[in-house]
């Protein structure tokens, strides 16, 4: 079921209602509420879309033992968020998932008010007894994609459009150049910030830009296909599907993609409140849990790149392989990371300098 | 910078502006017969999922545009009933509008989000159209020739026929035209009908010139540029078309800069966000300096019409 704001309004003053009406009683029975908060539209073909799957995944999974969950839409960052929280947790919602970054603040805000409801914040670092935060390792992914970029790219430059330069899109940029340059060590890419997380017309306005300029290679970290869609009109080298498989947009222009699977970490967490054993963590599964996964290859990819990729893909499921084990330049050239020294999950999430073969935005 | 480069510079630039001058030529029309629509970024949104989901049916891009103008003129209606037939408060019921315009675009739009169309060629033959130097004169789709045609049919209109005269009549005094025998009610419905067709065909070229999707509120606040553009332009359709190609020049050598190095790729784009903004500023402090100028403003904009009987 997929609500309006307005429609939670209404099913929050029932909710409210009910314990006038002795409903206390028969409480415990009723299956679990999950309640879902999304930044964007559940049609967006990418990150909302995913997380959406997710929700229909863990409901399908539980059955009986959840309750529809309950999905709000279009949730800005900022003091709205904070009323939307309250509305899920006041109508009865015992999980709540809020899956933008900007939450944060609001989310360990809120939490303090419902001591018995549980709140997860994804990509998200502020945690309490009542707040978990959760992620995926999309950058293992941006290593597949990097590597094959390295081998098909011919003028050994890429563009890489993001949203905001926060640590989780600097982080997918350096995977991603620190693959490409493991092939080809000329490799170098040229991030183009647009300030907004769905503008699609900007989005192909900043491919046609990057384009026109020399670039073969396209990645984003934007929430839609516009880029792709580009790379396809202009017949470059391809690009990257990123949070689901875009292959329709673009079928020979998606060379791979990344797509997010958020379900089996939804169906943990709820099977965890209802057992009554959940527990406030920080979880970053990845390729490894199957929560990042990479999608079918372009049938145009040499067998031998598909090859690479897939040995990239293999080395950090099995644990052999780890795209942030120096040496690491930044991209002055000095060394950042000495040799066989491999980053903390804690310093890749404050992650705020490029490495080398990345051309740093102003 | 190679001239292949500066070519195709300046097509990026003509595509980011065609829909913000659309739309702001429409609501210049509605505003000089004394009419305030906020309601532009709503209907063109409806314009946009009107022309994805027909060019998604039949394939037919030019029937996807003129039911995307259709569409517009659907929507307007509800605003020109509401504000001309029942007088309501102009200024609300355009917000109103465009919160409409967004959700009704987004219910309809709801599966048509992974599905691609394509986009309007280019009006003149592949041999020119495709050439490095001779596109930046041919290399456009239609809307592109429409946008600058309708620039002078707009002038053309306001400054040298009857009906033009009789739309600023009304726009300048309602009661004075009213009172020689203009129907103020009915100038005003055609005027924002008007500028529902123009809006809802701005909104077509989100899905058939600039990117070939449908995305929830795709249009991204362009619809307020629009509004915004039309008292930066101080009501006078040449200087709109400078206004909606110096924000499309500004917003896209943004792009440009910042993926190609160079100097102009060490301005920090907070400064590159802000710049649209400052030419605003500049461009009203200027116009508040020629006394002569500042008056150009419809003097009935935003009034409802209420005759004595």
């Amino acid at each position: 079921m997929t609500l309006t704001r307005r429609n939670v309004l209404k099913v929050g003053a029932a909710a409210a209602a009910l314990p006038l009406l002795g409903g206390k009683a028969f409480a415990q029975a009723e299956p679990l509420k999950v309640g879902f908060m999304l930044i964007g539209t559940v049609n967006d073909n990418g990150w909302n879309f995913g997380h959406a799957q997710g929700a229909k995944f863990m409901k399908e999974a539980l059955g009986d033992a959840v309750a529809e969950p309950t999905i709000v839409e279009n949730v800005p960052e900022g003091p709205d968020c904070e009323r939307v929280l309250r509305e899920l947790a006041q109508s009865g919602h015992k999980l709540i998932f809020a899956t933008s970054f900007g939450y944060g603040d609001y989310v360990i805000k809120v939490a303090e008010q419902f001591p018995d409801v549980k709140f997860e914040h994804a990509t998200g670092y502020q945690r309490s007894d009542n707040v978990a935060t959760y992620n995926a390792r999309f950058h293992e992914g941006r290593a597949v994609c990097g590597t094959i970029a390295g081998h098909l790219s011919k003028t050994g430059k890429a563009g890489y459009i993001g949203s905001f330069p926060i640590p989780e899109v600097v982080l997918g940029i350096n995977s991603f150049v620190l693959a490409a340059r493991k092939v080809n060590p000329a490799f170098e890419i040229t991030p183009v910030y647009i300030s907004t997380w769905n503008d699609p017309a900007k989005e192909a306005d900043a491919a046609r830009a990057m384009i026109d300029q020399g670039i073969d290679i396209i990645a984003q970290h934007t929430d839609g296909p516009a880029a792709l869609q580009v790379a396809e009109e202009r017949g470059i080298v391809g690009g990257f599907g990123q949070g689901a498989d875009m292959v329709a947009f673009a079928p020979k222009a998606q060379l791979t993609s990344i797509i997010d699977n958020w379900g089996p970490t939804y169906v943990e967490s709820a099977e965890a409140v209802i057992a009554g054993t959940w527990a406030s963590a920080d979880r970053w599964p990845g390729l490894k849990e199957g929560e990042v996964q990479i999608g079918p290859y372009n049938a145009s990819i040499p067998a031998d790149v598909v090859a690479a990729a897939e040995a990239v893909k293999a080395g950090q499921i099995d644990g052999s392989f780890n795209i942030f084990t120096g040496p690491i330049n930044d991209h002055t050239g000095a060394e950042r990371v000495a040799a066989g020294v491999t980053l903390t999950d804690g310093e890749l999430l404050s992650m705020d300098w490029y490495v080398e073969g990345v051309n740093p935005p102003a | 910078m190679t001239p292949e480069l500066l070519v195709a510079i300046i097509v990026t630039v003509v595509g980011a502006s065609t829909p913000i001058l659309i739309a702001a030529l429409g609501e210049l029309i509605v505003e000089k017969s004394g009419v305030l629509n906020l309601g532009v970024e709503g209907m063109m949104l409806v314009g946009a999922i009107t022309a994805f989901v027909i060019v998604f049916v039949t394939g037919n891009h030019y029937l996807a545009i003129l039911l995307a103008a259709a569409a517009g003129v659907a929507t307007s209606l509800i605003f020109g009933f509401l504000t001309l037939s029942l007088s309501a408060n102009q200024t609300a019921t355009g917000l109103a509008l465009t919160i409409f315009g967004t959700g009704f675009s987004a219910l309809a739009g709801q599966g048509y989000s992974a599905r691609p169309v394509t986009l309007l060629g280019p009006l003149f033959p592949a041999e020119i159209a495709t050439h490095p130097m001779w596109r930046v004169l041919f290399g456009y789709s239609a809307l592109v020739y429409f946008a600058l045609i309708m620039v002078v049919a707009v002038w053309f209109f306001l400054k040298r026929t009857r009906a033009g005269l009789i739309l600023r009549a009304v726009g300048e005094n309602d009661l004075s035209a009213h009172s020689i025998g203009y129907s103020v009610i009915g100038v005003r419905y055609l005027a924002v009908m008007f500028g529902g067709a123009m809006a809802g065909i701005a909104g077509a070229c989100f899905p058939l010139l600039l990117t070939p999707q449908w995305a929830e509120r795709m249009t991204a606040g362009r619809g307020w540029i629009a509004v915004a553009l039309v008292v930066f332009a101080s009501w006078k359709p040449f200087r709109l078309l400078a206004g909606a190609y110096l924000f499309g020049l500004v917003v896209t050598m943004e792009l440009y800069a910042k993926a190609g190095g160079g100097p102009l790729s060490a301005i920090p784009s907070e400064l590159w966000a802000a710049l649209p903004y400052l030419a605003t500023v500049v461009v009203l402090v200027l116009i508040s300096i020629r006394r002569d100028a500042s008056t150009n403003a419809p003097a009935c904009l935003g009034k409802p019409f209420l005759p004595a009987n």
